[in-house]
């Protein structure tokens, strides 16, 4: 939706500036052959503007490059050279003109005061350009550089912002500026103090040198403001890296949800350790890549086509490890159910089978599965910046979730399996096809797994291993979460994945995973039966 | 007390005992390199790893087999057990020549000057013995009371045991560890420990070394299969096969189950850290690699294919399965793990009980056979 807003106002000032631009080319033209009469409007004009035209001219001319050009029988204009085509300035109308001709023309020199006024015209354009981003950019340029020349025009640009993202950085500018700049001391403590409460962490090493100078001058009222404000701004960057480790731990958190349902589902069912799970992620992956490939062939890379296949390797990635997981059912984990320690060993002889198989099929190295362009770039909100691909993981996971419900409470299969899930003997009797509903649900977890696959390209890498770095900490969650519970498993993997990202940056990645390890093991002293223990009168043997 | 079961047993373990601790080293010490009779001591220690990993196989039996609990941490005992004795060797190299220290390589490499503290007492042969079974030993125990306390059993033990692996396979490979700011140096790291000189004062690359090593080697998995003989026939021994059968039964009979799978956990884990300790100087290094949890996988799958809950099986498993993968691993290197997992999904599925339980398996098929080619036989009579 932001992407789609963001799309439409592109549009929008491309097409708006396209009207004004011709104006300000004949502005540009009249100033710089000095006729216009009002030289300080002209400049007001253009700096109000906001176009990034002129910053263009500009650049061209300080090297030489905007030429005086006079055909016969016309009054004098100026030529530019824009990519390899010659254009008047004024109108951007093509001029037939050999590089010779050009290259002989006179260069147009204008007077050293207009020059300077331009120039600062130019460098405080992105002020008043239409694009929120341009905006801010601009004005944390500004304040970063401490000129005191742009202070009036950045004050001038806060008071008449209505953006509440663009004005705040205009302020934090003029703060920044005035750090340097200050008329007085007390100023300078406002200033000091404001940056605090803004949690400006651009100004953090200014501030921090401040600190240290205050230190040496003996001002104890500026000393006790910048140790005040830096505190401030160091402890709103601590909020942001956990925010931004929670983040991340919530898009893991996701994968492992969509890799452990299907484990949760499959053990609960039909008492099957399936240590093969993590190769369905694989299949996911390298579907992704095959579809991929095709859609390169058929549609080339560089077309809009292309960027559809990610949408549509999601769905074939379900299907094909649907139905790879319903074949294996029927001719492999059949024989199986009930004997989870022998399965826990067969199945582990059918991953190594897999992932040889993917190696000899797709190499031992990394494919490369590209980003489409919905999913680059990041999402800012309040200082913490959010990868799309990431966000989408999350998203999907949410709707795997309701998949999910939907599947098991609103049809026949999922009463089927419920019903299965309870009492196998008891559900056969009552007529339910339980080696329907085994094959279906298996195949239904694998189509999961596959699925959390290709999400996974987004975010990580493809490789004939990529299951196993996924399915130690998947069966964690099955069992922290209580076997064949949902909810439980939803809970775990969510739990798991946040804490293992918050422990990374403390202790490292291989210490946060043996700390994690630690917990769940002291977890399950607590609470041997995992969050949601399985209910049961029968004893186990 | 009779600890073998019938003549058969007495035999082969009489044969295994002449050959491994009489022939075997006779032939490589005393023929010629050119001799059709000679052993070659590339085969001695090839032979020496496999019984080690034979010794590591009996370990996890006892634990699989006969109390039922399927532990996926044996390769991480032994693993400890070879790096313990590892750390011993390495501190016994010498002064080297790029660095001129006696510090291992990769702590010159890091800017170390002297042994980190925990290092410094694997100089010592005898600590270092002793840590082989202890330090998996204490491992085990605490995991192992932990685990058994809350009655965590059947596949969340497996579960449990292999993360335990898998986290402490994450520990190994890294080269350093920073924590609250202090830097620790760990254990080599990818490479592991490597390149080792001296053993007790011998050289350990000669081939006298080697064969002493190999016949220590066959001592202990000797002695290690008269203790599993006669532990089975003891009590002791009859309370965790009714464990394995039934443990809630044997709980409400009045036994601490608890107390039996702690006891036989720390055992079985002591007795894998001595096997590594005897794998390290016959491969000549131990790195992060040989206590992955597929390694641990591998040892279960040596025990199932030999027949588990059987004396000998693991021993033939062991054997077995490393004499194929040595072969594939040369002959078809792209096709070595399709065949191992092969191996897996067909013992499983086809063979309970293994090698060793082949014959008593086919028994009926053979009588069937027979007596079909009897009937057929009659009427033409």
């Amino acid at each position: 939706m932001k992407k789609a807003i963001l799309l439409f106002s592109l549009v929008w000032t491309a097409l708006a500036g396209a009207v004004e631009t011709g104006e300000i080319r004949m502005l540009l033209e009249a100033l710089a052959l000095e006729r216009v009469e009002d030289q300080e409007a002209t400049l007001e004009t253009l700096a109000e503007s906001g176009d990034e035209y002129v910053t263009a001219f500009v650049d061209a001319w300080r090297v030489g490059e905007v030429r005086e050009y006079q055909p016969e029988g016309s009054e004098l204009f100026l030529v530019q050279e824009v990519s390899g085509k010659y254009v008047r300035v004024a109108t951007g109308e093509p001029i037939e003109l050999s590089s010779e001709a050009y290259e002989a023309l006179d260069k147009n020199r204008a007077p050293r005061k207009l020059r300077r006024l331009l120039t600062r015209v130019t460098d405080t354009i992105g002020l008043a350009s239409r694009n929120v981003d341009t905006r801010v950019d601009a004005a944390l340029k500004l304040g970063a550089s401490q000129n005191a020349e742009y202070l009036p025009e950045l004050r001038k640009r806060f008071e008449a912002e209505t953006n509440a993202r663009a004005k705040r950085a205009f302020e934090e500018a003029i703060m920044i500026s005035l750090l340097a700049n200050a008329e007085s001391p007390e100023e300078r403590i406002e200033a000091v103090k404001r940056l605090g409460q803004l949690h400006s962490i651009r100004a953090k090493d200014k501030i921090l040198a401040i600190v240290e100078s205050s230190k040496e001058a003996g001002d104890e009222a500026l000393l006790v403001a910048a140790e005040s404000a830096s505190r401030a701004i160091a402890d709103h960057e601590e909020l942001l890296k956990h925010a931004g480790s929670f983040f991340r731990g919530l898009s893991t958190g996701s994968v492992l949800l969509m890799v452990s349902f299907g484990l949760a589902i499959t053990f609960g069912l039909m008492g099957i350790i399936n240590m093969a799970h993590g190769e369905f992620i694989a299949i996911g992956g390298y579907t992704c890549f095959v579809v991929q490939g095709y859609f390169s062939n058929w549609f080339g890379e560089g077309s809009p086509a292309f960027q559809w296949f990610f949408w549509v390797s999601l769905p074939v990635s379900f299907v094909v490890a649907g139905g790879i997981g319903y074949l294996l059912e029927k001719g492999f984990f059949r024989f199986l159910y009930k004997r989870p320690l022998e399965s826990l060993l067969a199945t582990w002889g059918l991953s190594m089978v897999m992932r040889q198989a993917f190696r000899l099929k797709f190499g031992a190295a990394n494919v490369q599965v590209a980003n489409p362009d919905l999913l680059l770039g990041n999402f800012e909100y309040a200082g913490i910046s959010m990868s799309y691909a990431r966000l989408f993981a999350i998203a999907f996971a949410g709707f795997v979730c309701v998949l999910t419900w939907l599947l098991l409470t609103k049809t026949n299969l999922g009463l089927y399996i419920r019903a299965v899930m309870q009492n196998r003997n008891m559900a056969s009797s009552l007529g339910i096809p339980v080696k329907r509903v085994n094959s279906m649900t298996f195949a239904f977890g694998c189509g999961l797994a596959a699925m959390a696959g290709a999400v996974l390209t987004q975010i990580g890498n493809v490789g004939p291993t990529m299951g196993q770095a996924y399915i130690v900490d998947s069966f964690m969650v099955v069992v922290v979460g209580g076997v064949g519970n949902l909810l439980g498993a939803g809970i775990s993997a969510m739990g798991i994945g946040v804490f293992d990202q918050f422990l990374q940056p403390l202790f490292g990645p291989v210490m946060g995973k043996i700390i994690v390890l630690g917990m769940i093991i002291l977890f399950l002293q607590w609470k041997p039966g995992g969050i949601f223990p399985t209910k049961s009168r029968s004893m186990d043997d | 007390m009779k600890l073998f079961d019938n003549k058969i047993e007495f035999g082969g373990y009489m044969a295994a005992c002449v050959v491994l601790l009489l022939v075997l080293p006779a032939m490589n010490a005393f023929f010629p390199a050119d001799s059709a009779l000679h052993f070659s001591s590339f085969q001695l220690s090839l032979w020496g790893k496999y019984i080690t990993y034979a010794v590591m196989a009996m370990s996890l039996n006892l634990l699989w087999g006969y109390t039922g609990l399927l532990c996926l941490c044996q390769s991480l005992f032994f693993a400890l057990g070879a790096y313990a004795f590892g750390m011993y060797l390495m501190l016994h190299v010498g002064v080297d020549s790029v660095y001129n220290t006696a510090l291992p390589d990769f702590m010159d490499f890091q800017g170390y000057t002297e042994l980190p503290w925990y290092w410094a007492p694997f100089e010592n042969g005898a600590f270092a013995i002793a840590a082989t079974m202890l330090v998996p030993g204490v491992l085990a125990f605490v995991f192992g009371f932990l685990a058994f306390r809350s009655r965590i059993k059947g596949v969340y033990f497996s579960i449990l045991t292999q993360a335990l692996t898998y986290a402490a396979s994450l520990f190994f490979f890294k080269n350093n560890l920073d924590l609250f700011g202090n830097n620790f140096i760990l254990f080599g790291g990818n490479n592991g420990l490597t390149d080792f000189k001296e053993v007790f004062g011998y050289d350990v690359n000669a081939a006298s070394t080697q064969r002493w090593i190999f016949v220590m080697s066959a001592i202990l998995m000797l002695v290690v299969y008269l203790v599993i003989a006669w532990l089975l026939k003891t009590k002791f021994g009859k309370v965790q096969q009714a464990i394995r059968d039934s443990e809630n039964r044997v709980r409400f009979s009045g036994y601490s189950t608890t107390t039996y799978k702690m006891l036989i956990f720390v055992g079985t884990s002591m007795v894998a850290g001595i096997a590594g300790a005897f794998y390290v100087p016959q491969v000549g290094g131990i790195n992060a690699n040989e206590m992955t949890p597929a390694k641990s996988l591998d040892v279960v799958v040596w025990v199932a294919l030999g027949g588990r809950g059987t004396k000998f099986g693991p021993i033939i498993g062991a054997i077995v399965v490393n004499i194929i993968k040595s072969f594939t691993t040369r002959a078809y290197p792209d096709s070595w793990l399709i065949i191992l997992g092969a191996i897996f999904m067909l013992v499983v599925l086809f063979m309970p009980n293994g090698l060793v339980g082949l014959p008593k398996q086919l028994a009926p098929l053979w009588a069937r056979i027979r007596s079909n080619a009897t009937t057929s036989a009659t009427p033409a009579s």
